[in-house]
């Protein structure tokens, strides 16, 4: 009886664990990704033929990063089981109680609704039908199917990450040409190489998570030896992208030093032995992964120096 | 001495609605503010804005006159 008058007499109200703040609704959206996305459609949209006002440019490129993060919020509203078991994402809003997995699931659809509808009516369908199109693909194809399906989940799955690009000169253009479509090919054979570096070095979560990655059921020889071959394949992908109307010298001098460099990194990747990796802790696995990322921004950066250089 | 906890006091729940409240308010800002900034585009931009406007437009009526 005490207790019970104790607790109604308190002046301090009662502090629901759930109540999330703003920035973990925001957290649901991948703000890291969407950083990605928003240059790689930036890029697009800008070295696109034409051009549009920059309150059109603007909008476009908002509400791609709003589609993306959309799919991120129905990523993390799917994946919360998997999320709450490896430490990479045991912090993220869902798993970590902040935001309860229907919020996500309603703000997932809510702003993809939102952001498709908007890209339409700001640029184009095309652009638009793209975007839903990358929305379905990352959240049905890769998040509910591929991840927890097949090993080979990280090659299809990463057409979805290179879609940004090509939803930027849509956004322009109204069609889909030869340089988006290579483009999208930079990212989607860049994708690999770059999440196969990371999981070689973060193996315990992958494990643990029971997420059918290739170190997992291919082993890891087998790994690194697929790290050289899709960073083989990207170079004349990213070759082919110089001899394209939107690139020009500055890209063409960037992608041979890049390649260079990229191919060397998955050569010394293929040539270790585990023993001498775990011995001094994954060091060369992490410089690749982290060039890797410089790789992308320099790339894409090339692309819209030579779009300036030929407006001087 | 009495308790020092006044009914004025916010706690921090409070504070996160707060916080959650004036994101989204802000939010609903920026999104009229960027419908209004696109319509301001889209009509300099000209074009396509010959509407529906119950009155006959010069460019759908059929050429009556001889051409020379």
């Amino acid at each position: 009886m005490s207790d019970f008058t104790a607790q109604n007499v308190t002046s301090e109200p009662r502090v629901a664990e759930g109540e999330a703040g703003f920035g973990d609704y925001f957290a649901l959206l991948k703000p890291r990704v969407m950083s990605l996305v928003v240059f790689t459609a930036l890029v697009g949209l800008l070295v696109a033929p034409g051009g549009v006002s920059p309150m059109i440019g603007f909008t476009a490129i908002l509400f791609i990063a709003l589609g993306a993060g959309a799919s991120g919020a129905l990523n993390m509203w799917y994946d919360a089981d998997i999320d709450a078991v490896m430490k990479r994402t045991a912090k993220r809003p869902v798993p970590a109680g902040k935001v309860p997995a229907g919020e996500a699931l309603a703000l997932g659809l809510w702003l993809s609704a939102l952001s498709v509808a908007m890209l339409g009516l700001a640029t184009n369908w095309v652009a638009a039908g793209l975007l839903a199109f990358t929305i379905f693909f990352y959240a049905v194809v890769y998040s509910m199917w591929l991840k927890r399906a097949t090993p080979w989940n990280i090659v299809i799955g990463g057409a979805a990450g290179s879609f940004p690009p090509m939803i930027g000169w849509a956004a322009v253009t109204g069609d889909v040409s030869l340089a988006s479509v290579l483009m999208f090919g930079l990212i989607f054979m860049w994708t690999p190489p770059h999440f196969w570096a990371l999981a070689l070095f973060m193996k315990s979560d992958y494990h643990k998570a029971k997420v059918p990655m290739l170190t997992v059921t291919h082993g890891r020889k087998e790994t690194r030896k697929q790290i050289l071959i899709y960073t083989v394949l990207l170079v004349p992908v990213a070759l082919g992208l110089a001899f394209t109307s939107v690139a020009g010298p500055v890209y063409l001098a960037t992608a041979i030093v890049l390649n260079v460099i990229f191919v060397k990194g998955a050569w010394d990747i293929w040539r270790r032995e585990e023993d001498a990796a775990e011995a001094d802790n994954y060091a060369v696995e992490k410089r690749v992964f982290k060039f890797s990322l410089l790789y992308l921004f320099l790339s894409f950066g090339a692309l819209l120096i030579d779009a300036i250089w030929r407006l001087i | 001495m009495a308790d020092t906890k006044g009914l004025t006091q916010t706690h921090e729940i409070h504070q996160r609605r707060l916080g959650r409240n004036v994101g989204t308010a802000l939010c609903l800002l920026g999104f009229c503010a960027i419908v209004f900034g696109l319509t301001i585009a889209k009509v300099r931009e000209g074009g396509l804005l010959e509407a529906n406007d119950h009155v006959p437009r010069a460019s759908v009526l059929p050429i009556t006159e001889q051409l020379e």
